[in-house]
C-alpha cells in the first residue's frame, strides 16, 4: 500500500481579495449616501404631489414640524393628538419654550404642515387657525416631489 | 563580509482576520443606518392673524379661489371669483393671463385666498395652490402669484 507523504501538503487559504474588494464598494457606496440630516418624516403620511414642491435651499432657522393623518390625527413631537385641543395644548407650551428661553419671536418660526393627501381640507385649515392664535406667522405647506406634471398635460 | 543566509527568511504572513471583522462592522452599521430620504418641497404662505379680520388695503383686489367639495370629498367645481374652471390646468392658464398682463411673473403683488370645503381632500388644495403659485416649463419653474392664504375656516 503505498502511504501519501503528509508533510508536505500545502496550508490551502481562500482568496480574499475579491471578498475585501467587494466589503470595501459596498462600504465607500453607504458612505456617500449616509444622511445624518434630521428630517422628519412619518410613514402615517402621504404627501401630496406637486411638480413644484421643490426641496427648500437653506434649511429653515426654526422649524416645527406638524403632520396630519388621513383620520385626522394631528402627530406633534412624537406624539399622537387626537383632538384640536390636544394640539393647541402642545403648541402653547412650545411657544412658551420658545419665548422663555430664545431669542426668537414665534413670527420667526416656520410651521412645516405635512399632511396627508386624503386628509380633510379643513383639518389643515384647523392648524393654521390654531397656530394664527398662538402668534405664528409662517407657515410651509409640504409636498412631495413630482417628475410628472400634476395638474394633467397642457394640450 | 558576511552574507546572511537570505533561504531561510521567515515568511510573513499578513493577518487578515482583524480589518475583516473591522470592515464587516463598518458595513453592518451603515446598512442600518441607511434610509431613503423622498425628495420633499414646501409652498411657503405667510398669515398673520390680522390679516384675516382687518386685511390692508391692496392695489389689486383680492382673487378669491373657491373649491367645492362633492361626493366622496372628490372635488366638484373650481372658482376663480365668479368664474367657473374645468380643470386645475384651465386655472393656472386664466391666471397666466392675468399675471402676464399686469407686468411679469414674480413682479405682482396680486394675493389670492383660496376658499375650500372643510371635507375637500388635501391634494386638492395642494393642485390649486400649485395652479396658483407658478408652473414649470422645459424643467423650468416659473413663478405666478407667491402671495397665497386659505381663507378663514367656516364651521
Amino acid at each position: 500500500m503505498r502511504i501519501k507523504n503528509r508533510g508536505h501538503r500545502g496550508i490551502v487559504e481562500g482568496d480574499l481579495t475579491p471578498m475585501i474588494d467587494m466589503t470595501f464598494q459596498l462600504i465607500a457606496f453607504f458612505m456617500l449616501v449616509i444622511n445624518f440630516s434630521d428630517v422628519e418624516q412619518d410613514q402615517r403620511v402621504t404627501l401630496p404631489a406637486s411638480e413644484l414642491a421643490t426641496p427648500p435651499v437653506a434649511p429653515y432657522e426654526h422649524p416645527l414640524t406638524i403632520h396630519l393623518t388621513d383620520s385626522g390625527d394631528f402627530l406633534y413631537a412624537g406624539r399622537d393628538l387626537t383632538s384640536t385641543d390636544s394640539l393647541r395644548a402642545a403648541l402653547v407650551l412650545e411657544s412658551q419654550i420658545i419665548q422663555r428661553h430664545t431669542t426668537k419671536s414665534l413670527a420667526d418660526v416656520t410651521v412645516i404642515i405635512r399632511a396627508d393627501e386624503d386628509a380633510r381640507t379643513g383639518n389643515v385649515q384647523k392648524i393654521i387657525d390654531t397656530c394664527q392664535d398662538l402668534k405664528f406667522e409662517r407657515f410651509a405647506l409640504r409636498g412631495k416631489q413630482s417628475e410628472v406634471p400634476t395638474l394633467g398635460k397642457p394640450e | 563580509m558576511k552574507i546572511r543566509n537570505t533561504e531561510h527568511r521567515e515568511h510573513i504572513v499578513l493577518q487578515m482576520t482583524p480589518m475583516i471583522d473591522i470592515v464587516f462592522q463598518l458595513l453592518v452599521f451603515f446598512v442600518f443606518t441607511f434610509k431613503i430620504v423622498l425628495p420633499e418641497g414646501d409652498f411657503n404662505i405667510r398669515m398673520p392673524a390680522s390679516a384675516g379680520s382687518s386685511a390692508q388695503p391692496s392695489e389689486t383686489p383680492l382673487l378669491k379661489v373657491k373649491l367645492v367639495a362633492g361626493a366622496d370629498r372628490e372635488l366638484a367645481r373650481i372658482q376663480l371669483g365668479d368664474q367657473p374652471y374645468a380643470s386645475f390646468l384651465d386655472l393656472q392658464n386664466a391666471i397666466r393671463g392675468m399675471v402676464d398682463d399686469s407686468g411679469g411673473p414674480g413682479t405682482t403683488d396680486q394675493e389670492v385666498e383660496i376658499d375650500a370645503d372643510f371635507d375637500l381632500r388635501y391634494q386638492y388644495a395642494i393642485n390649486a395652490m400649485t395652479a396658483i403659485t407658478g408652473y414649470q416649463e422645459n424643467g423650468v419653474q416659473h413663478k405666478l402669484i407667491e402671495r397665497v392664504r386659505f381663507a378663514p375656516l367656516k364651521e
